[in-house]
Parts: structure tokens; sequence; C-alpha cells
């Protein structure tokens, strides 16, 4: 599926093949590599037929550029079910451009599709170009506050 | 949180400005648009360009013009300009040994408030407000013809 930001880009659904992209544009973000971490993730979310998992890709020139990852919960801290965006990656020399706005809105029309009516992600505090950019898809703050204590 | 006056106006002014950076409007046109006193919103917008938000254009059809881009330019940058952003509690008598655990607690509480609300202004940018105002508009529009609502979000 193709949509036009500022170029194009084609949205898809991740393959096995993503995996050494995805671990790549994830440090290239977070100066951490986490290869155990991406390999469970692929395994659950890119391996078997929809099930509440996506996990797309955005591609430019045949490129991955960029990805989302989304699952439904349901009941989790007594929420109905809805869906989560746990993680969301561009190209740092790509960002501005609109394809985390493509990615986005690709992942919300395939979760409205299969019946989820709300969308959650959580964010440091701190990240404010996180925090901007979900702002500026219309999320809002929810009804959960997360807390936590330090265990000493 | 309390919105203060001048803070109002000034997002009235950013919003009115921000929406499109090249158009220059003077204090009277925003004032009678929102209608606020342009008395008031003249000291107000004093201040946005000592600030370097806005900028002002001297000459005929002289005014105000959004100096800033408004894709960046967040409410708590604005609202920061006319008001401190951060919690008092008013203390009352002298400060007791008893008082002073509670006043401490109390501190920590209002500065977890704090935190939260500053995180919320700092990451909604003027362009993410005025889409916001849009949808909102649009949402409470009467139902129309598709074309005829398509005409009306179309950008002029």
């Amino acid at each position: 599926m193709s949509e036009r930001g500022a170029f194009p880009i084609n949205i898809r659904n991740a393959t096995a093949s993503d995996l050494d992209a995805v671990i790549r544009l994830d440090m290239d973000t977070t100066g951490t590599e986490k290869r155990a971490y991406w390999q469970e993730a692929f395994a659950r979310h890119v391996a078997p037929p929809y099930n509440g998992r996506l996990f797309l890709i955005a591609e430019k020139d045949g490129v991955a550029v960029g990805f989302i990852v989304a699952e439904t919960r349901a009941w989790e801290f007594g929420s109905p079910p809805c869906g989560w965006v746990f993680a969301l990656n561009v190209a740092t020399e790509l960002r501005e451009h609109g394809i985390a706005s493509v990615l986005f809105n690709q992942l919300c029309a395939r979760l409205r599709l299969a019946g989820v009516d709300t969308l959650r992600t959580m964010v440091a505090i701190t990240n404010k170009v996180n925090l901007s950019f979900f702002r500026s898809m219309g999320m809002t703050s929810g009804p959960y506050i997360e807390l936590e204590k330090r265990l000493e | 949180m309390k919105i203060q006056k001048g803070s109002l106006l000034a997002l009235y002014a950013a919003l009115e400005l921000g929406h499109d950076p090249e158009r220059q409007l003077s204090t009277a046109d925003i004032a009678e648009k929102y209608g606020v006193s342009s008395h008031h919103l003249a000291k107000v917008m004093r201040h946005l360009v000592r600030s370097g938000l806005i900028q002002a254009v001297r000459g005929v059809g002289g005014g105000y013009r959004f100096a800033g881009n408004p894709g960046r330019t967040t409410l708590l940058e604005v609202i920061r300009l006319f008001e401190p952003m951060e919690s008092t509690i008013e203390l009352t008598g002298t400060a007791s040994t008893a008082a002073a655990p509670v006043i401490a607690e109390l501190h920590s509480i209002a500065g977890e408030i704090d935190e939260l609300t500053q995180a919320i202004l700092d990451t909604i940018t003027l362009r993410t407000l005025l889409n916001a105002i849009e949808r909102r508009a649009s949402a409470a529009l009467p139902a129309a013809p598709r074309a005829s609502r398509d005409r009306q979000r179309r950008p002029a």
C-alpha cells in the first residue's frame, strides 16, 4: 500500500528479512543494539497472521526507513480491548517528511478495520519529540496514570 | 491550573498570526475577532514582540507577523511569558516543626503536578492546537453534504 508524504512511501507488513534493518533503525536512535528484544518482537508480531498484532514497515525506494509496532491488549489494568503502539521509528535523516504520520495513519486504519476504537501508547515525560508527534496525531492524555516506586 | 487573561490573549494572537506566518494583522483585527479589549491586547502584543515570538511591521498596512515556527512553538513557551508555571503553597503563620514535613510533602506533590502540566503544554505546538481547533470546529458543524464539507475544510 502506498501513500504520499513529501515523497512516495510504501507501507507494508514486516517480514523476517526486515529484522536487521529494524535493529539498525532502533540503534541509530537509542544507541543500543537490542537484537534479542527485536528477535522476540518479530517472533510475536511478524510470523503469525493478524491476531491483534501489527508490525508495519515504511519503505522508500525499496529500503526500510521506518516502522511502527502495535498490538491489541484486552483487560490489562481493567481496560476493555484497545490498541497499544509500543514502537515507532523513522531514519533520522528522513524525519520531518511525514513518514511517521503515514505509518501512524495506516496503523490506525488497520486497527479500526479490526474493530479497535482506541489507541494508546506510553512515552517518557522527557521525550518531547515523540510526545509532540503523538499529540500532533490527535492523541491526548488518557484515563490511566502510570505509577512507579523505587525498590530499595 | 488557571490560565491568566494575559496568557489567553497571547494565545489568541499567537494562533491567529501563527495560522499564516506571512499574514500581517493589527491589534484591532485580532481584538475584534476574539471580542477582547484592544487596549489590553496591545500590551500583550508588545510583550510578545519583546519575546521575539511576533514581529512588529511598521508603515502603511503594518501590524504584526508571526516570527517563529508554529510547528515548533509550544503552548508552554507562550504561557510562560505571562505567568509562572510553578505551583505555590500559601503559607500561613510561622512554620512549626510539625508543619515542615507536611509542607515538604505538598511541595513534592505539587512538583509532580507541575511536571505533568509542563510536559503536556511543552509538547503541544501552535500547529497541533490549530489543527485540533479546526477538527473541533468541523465536528461542531451541522451535517452537510460531503462535497460541501470538503469545501469548508479546504484551506484558503
